[in-house]
């Protein structure tokens, strides 16, 4: 009761204020792992290269040939493969978008 | 309605009318607090996380401890490779970027006024709790180990204020010649499936060079372990006969100890004497968690595996090794990934929004065999009907194969290992 009303209170500051929160954006959520190795926002970390700023084209065709086990690759064959072509492209989106 | 309800009530009307009358003011986080109970992988990852992507939430750390010594790389120190000052972090970067930083021990939670009350007396309230606690070691699960035992046969197993990790380096540097070496290792889950045996490795590097005839004794709860293929292929290339592993099924277990006689004594009665002794024992979530009813009889907190939030508290999301969310390993990359979902659905959920469509949480562990020696295990997991599930046909371990065709692999992965700790580090503290 004390919850659903304290939520109330809270959704009518947002309302107030017309909710300005922009939340994440799905691409942005997957991409969040990349940053455990790449770096910050995919700029590159050590041997490790960077993706920040990476072409869409570039991006896609790389994934698919270390998906295809087609490219060298110590992580990255294993890793492709755990996504969909869906998530693949949003990621691309999310790199490409960075600089 | 509490007096605690209505003075928050009164406060939040206030920042409403101020709200609409200065849209500047949105910066002045009004859109509901965010408590993070934690400053390792899950709770530091989050905190910094909601702080970049949220500008409108406050966002407020509880960790007693004023820097944080991880454990991943904590292995490397008995190897010689690194130092307590490499591996040992500072919630400077994080107050910075505007997280209240809290050095207090959260000792309970009233999930029902959404309070939490810490050691010095502070109490916190919050909308959102992400409670990301870490474990707690179950002394006298092996009879004999309690803190005191501790400080002869070290865990090293929990980073606090590095005396563990410490201890035991001095120890190992300290063995006879010729002296054993014993390990006692749990049965799963436990934090770091695969730590037990990167640090059996270093402790083979650095005894090969230091100490050549000594021996490493590992008696393990289990029948098999992560990496098994990768990582006994390396102790026989790199460490010739010095490594004995005892699995379960060969009376590994161990269930009781004697520090002052210095003895491991196994399942079957059988008495080990070892000149150093890390035992490390089975574990459970951190106390906050338990104490909190957040757990189940396992000792772990069932969560929601699209929100992480606990089954038995909804507005209390647990991340990290003291969520029970098998397959995810109780790893730190696990706790990093995991806490920007539960994030985002925290935070969707208070500002009245669907929570992330379609999670994947990611993982990937290094492992330090030797010097320019690394494998790895990657993992992709998403929610599943009732809890969480790999996905198919992805992840797994490095190749096997004889060194001289994998030694370039190897060092890449060392390599990459370590761009890893530097990453994972930045997204938790810069």
């Amino acid at each position: 009761m004390n919850a659903r009303f304290h939520r109330a209170a809270m959704t009518a500051v947002l309302l107030a204020a017309g909710a300005a929160q922009a939340e994440p954006s799905s691409g942005l959520l997957l991409a969040q792992p990349c940053a455990g190795c790449h770096g910050q926002d995919g700029a590159g970390q050590g041997a490790t290269p960077a993706i920040a700023g990476l072409d869409r084209e570039a991006f896609l065709e790389a994934w698919a040939a270390f998906r295809a086990d087609a490219r060298p690759a110590t992580v990255m064959n294993r890793i492709t493969k755990g996504y969909t072509e869906e998530e693949a492209a949003l990621l691309a989106d999310h790199f490409a978008s960075l600089q | 309605m509490t007096h605690l309800t209505r003075r928050r009530f009164g406060a939040l009307a206030g920042a409403s009318a101020l709200a609409l009358s200065s849209p500047a003011l949105l910066r002045a986080q009004t859109a509901g607090r965010l408590v993070v109970i934690g400053g390792g992988f899950g709770g530091a990852s989050a905190a910094r996380f909601a702080r970049i992507h949220y500008p409108d939430v406050s966002v407020t750390l509880v960790e007693p401890w004023d820097r944080f010594i991880t454990c991943p790389y904590g292995n490397l120190i008995l190897g010689g490779m690194k130092t307590l000052a490499d591996i040992t972090h500072s919630y400077d970067g994080l107050r910075a970027r505007g997280v209240e930083v809290i050095h207090d021990r959260a000792t309970a939670i009233d999930p029902e006024s959404h309070r939490v009350r810490l050691e010095g007396g502070t109490e916190l309230d919050y909308d959102k709790l992400i409670l990301s606690p870490g474990i707690a070691l179950r002394w006298g699960a092996i009879e004999g180990y309690d803190e005191a035992a501790a400080g002869i046969f070290p865990h090293a197993w929990m980073g606090g204020d590095g005396s563990q990790i410490t201890l035991l380096r001095q120890q190992i540097e300290a063995l006879p010649e010729g002296g054993v070496v014993g390990l006692a290792i749990p049965a799963n889950p436990f934090r770091c499936p695969p730590g037990p045996y990167e640090r059996i490795s270093m402790i083979a590097h650095y005894l090969k060079q230091a100490n050549p005839t000594a021996k490493i004794l590992a008696f393990d709860a289990k029948e098999g372990f992560s990496k098994q293929g990768l990582f006994q292929d390396a102790w026989a290339e790199l460490y010739g006969d010095m490594i004995e592993w005892v699995p379960s099924n060969q009376d590994g277990r161990i269930v009781r100890v004697d520090p002052a006689n210095r003895l491991f004594v196994s399942e079957f009665g059988t008495e080990h004497r070892v000149d150093v002794g890390n035992v490390i024992p089975p574990q459970y979530a951190a106390a906050i968690a338990r104490d909190s009813g957040l757990a189940d009889e396992s000792g772990w907190v069932p969560v929601d595996p699209r929100s992480f939030a606990a089954r038995m508290a909804p507005d209390i999301h647990v991340i990290g090794d003291a969520s029970l969310a098998s397959p995810l390993p109780k790893s730190g990359f696990m706790a990093n990934s995991t806490a920007k979902i539960a994030v985002a659905a925290a935070l969707a959920e208070l500002t009245g929004s669907a929570p992330p469509a379609d999670p994947v949480y990611f993982n990937t562990c290094y492992s330090h065999a030797g010097e320019d020696y690394a494998f790895s295990v990657v993992g992709i997991f998403r929610p599943a009907e009732d809890g969480f599930a790999e996905t198919p046909d992805s992840g797994g371990t490095s190749p096997r194969g004889p060194l001289a065709e994998m030694a370039e692999t190897r060092a890449l992965e060392a390599e990459y290992a370590d761009a890893w700790y530097a990453s994972i580090t930045q997204d938790m503290f810069s």
